[in-house]
């Protein structure tokens, strides 16, 4: 840390302590122009997309790819209403399962849990998605009493599952984190289990429970086989509520649907990567949002302290 | 320990460059060899066709032990795309090769050379418990542009049409959109309607008509299992209703069939020749049937 340290460390840094810098510093840098290039390789396939498609079409409401018809919108409103719905459920189940892991339930209940919640994460989307398509789909028909099971509400739900494990062991983590001394002073002025809970837990591991949603939400909005699986892939705009219990198609499965066999160098191509792009901006932006709140509160905390 | 590290990560590199060598000899090798003791025919294309023709190519050895046939799927347009670039030796294809592909093989200096291998009918398919046996092909059209919604307008339950079908990468999606949806005429720009369900496979379509009884969709007759409903198809209003079967596609009745092609660059010589020939004969075929397609009725070559 300080620069005596450093003065007693560097007769003994050798060739190999140096070639191991270089290396973590070049990893390090790697993220950042992985990043980058992605981001360049999306332009330079997506743009001509919108010289090759007029915009009016592109903004179109239908999407029939092998007539030219390039809608985006069903595309990015499927999306946007699979990832939100998938959100609005797994945000209160999967926090309320961390309180309960880690304030309210006993060492061994917990011992357990844990582990399985996290087991839970390792399950790949393609399984979650069988399940989804041979079991879930069927019984959502026949319980709401829908045309077909193959529905945006059964891909949220799916969704949620996928992001539970995710939002449940972080967020649990960052609970687990807030110092015991601060629910002791909370139990000390007589407040209930409750209200530590509510007044110090939770504010205190707000933006590493932040995270924690951010996380979950990012794997939902990726999210591909799934949602392929289970959606019903139609693309139609949905305009109500009603429509929860329609199918919709996403921008991912989209992609993964159509990328195979599409002409490299045609505006369907082309219009795929714009599909990506969007996708990426999306992500990118949620992503910007969410470092934002956490690093004011970062901010804010410096300036309690200091 | 230095040294030690040094002459494993030595090792490992000469094992590292003897694997690239040898990868380097196989791959030159590979198209070469067509002739001699151990021919090689690389077959690539449709994916309606790749069961059959993983088959045929596993018969073949048996009966030719010194022929290879390596048999690979992703679609007709890619199988084409392939022999027009030189890099397999026969393209299967589930529809007949397109103006551009032919001019594209042409500025190659390659001449595809077109075989009917087998015939496929596509099946429309319902849940075992729907009542409705038979459907005309204007009716199936108005059932898929989204103008009959309701299983009671063509004789069934007060129930809603849920439409299946396949991605629209699939050879089975187009073919249907411009056979059926659109009658087979140039002129029709009739679409499937936005709220058909696109499945990305065979398998989910079956597994969403075998539970539903709203649905409603269309496969190769080679997919079609015993616990789902074919429906017997007319050409129109007034005209014989038939079921999907091998005697009504080759008389020409069944209105949903289409003929599979396997393309060759030029006239096929050698081992080539000789294994379309088999494929056209009676031993091949006797396959086509126990796959679910339908046998070529005379062994018709059509170069």
């Amino acid at each position: 840390m300080t620069d005596k340290l450093e003065d007693k460390q560097k007769p003994s840094i050798s060739w190999l302590e140096f070639f191991i810098e270089r290396a973590i510093q070049a990893s390090g840098i790697s993220a950042i122009v992985l990043v980058v290039l992605i981001f360049l390789f999306l332009i330079q396939e997506g743009i001509p997309a919108f010289f090759e498609v007029p915009l009016s079409s592109l903004f179109a409401a239908r999407w029939y790819p092998i007539e030219d018809y390039f809608g985006l919108l069903p595309l990015i409103m499927g999306s946007l209403i699979v990832t939100l719905g998938a959100a609005i459920v797994s945000l209160p189940l999967g926090l309320a399962t961390a309180i309960f892991i880690a304030e309210i339930a006993p060492a061994w209940v917990r011992d357990i849990l844990k582990p399985f919640v996290e087991v839970l994460a390792g399950i790949p989307s393609v399984v979650i998605g069988f399940i989804g398509m041979l079991v879930f789909a069927p019984m959502m028909r026949v319980a709401l009493n829908i045309p077909t099971g193959l529905t945006a509400f059964t891909g949220i739900l799916l969704l949620a599952w996928m992001a539970l494990p995710t939002i449940v062991s972080v967020a649990e983590d960052v609970l687990d984190a807030v110092p015991v001394t601060y629910r002791d002073a909370g139990l000390a002025l007589g407040m209930t289990r409750w209200q530590v809970i509510w007044r110090i837990v939770l504010p205190d591991g707000r933006s590493g429970v932040l995270m924690a949603l951010m996380l979950g939400v990012g794997r939902t909005i990726g999210e591909t086989m799934t949602v392929m699986m289970v959606t019903g892939n139609a693309a139609r705009i949905p305009t109500g509520i009603g429509d929860l219990f329609m199918p919709v198609r996403t921008m991912t499965a989209t992609i993964a649907a159509e990328m195979g066999e599409v002409a490299q160098g045609s505006a369907h191509y082309h219009v795929l990567f714009a599909v990506g792009l969007t996708l990426f901006v999306i992500t990118f932006i949620v992503n910007i949002a969410a470092a934002s709140v956490v690093f004011r509160q970062v901010k804010r905390a410096e300036r309690m302290l200091s | 320990m230095r040294p030690k590290t040094t002459s494993l990560t030595l090792k490992l590199i000469a094992l590292l460059l003897a694997v690239l060598a040898l990868g380097g000899c196989r791959r030159q090798s590979a198209p070469t060899a067509e002739e001699g003791a151990a021919a090689i025919i690389q077959n690539k294309g449709s994916d309606t066709m790749v069961n059959l023709a993983l088959a045929w190519a596993e018969q073949y050895q048996l009966f030719e032990p010194h022929v290879r046939v390596a048999v690979t799927g992703g679609g007709t347009g890619t199988g084409i795309a392939a022999l027009i670039n030189g890099t397999v030796d026969i393209a299967n294809a589930s529809r007949r090769i397109k103006a551009e592909e032919l001019e594209e093989a042409q500025g190659n200096g390659i001449e595809p050379v077109e075989f009917v291998v087998a015939r496929d009918a596509i099946a429309v398919i319902v849940h075992p418990s729907n009542p409705v046996d038979e459907l005309t092909l204007q009716q199936i059209s108005d059932i898929y542009s989204g103008k009959i919604t309701n299983w009671q307008a063509v004789g069934g339950e007060d129930r809603p049409i849920v439409l299946l079908s396949r991605e629209t990468n699939s050879g089975t999606h187009v073919y249907f959109l411009e056979e059926v949806l659109r009658l087979g005429q140039s002129d029709n720009k009739t679409l499937f309607s936005p709220d058909t369900l696109l499945l990305p496979s065979s398998e989910g379509i079956g597994v969403e008509v075998r539970q539903n009884p709203n649905a409603i969709g269309y496969d190769g007759l080679g997919y079609v299992t015993a616990d789902m409903k074919t429906l017997a198809v007319s050409r129109g209003a007034g005209q014989p209703y038939y079921p999907p079967t091998a005697k009504t596609v080759n008389a020409g009745e069944y209105p949903i069939a289409r003929d599979l092609y396997m393309y060759t660059a030029g006239e096929p010589q050698g081992q080539i020749k000789a294994y379309l020939e088999w494929i056209l004969g009676p031993a091949a075929q006797q396959t086509v049937l126990e796959l679910g397609f339908v046998p070529i009725s005379d062994t018709g070559a059509t170069p």
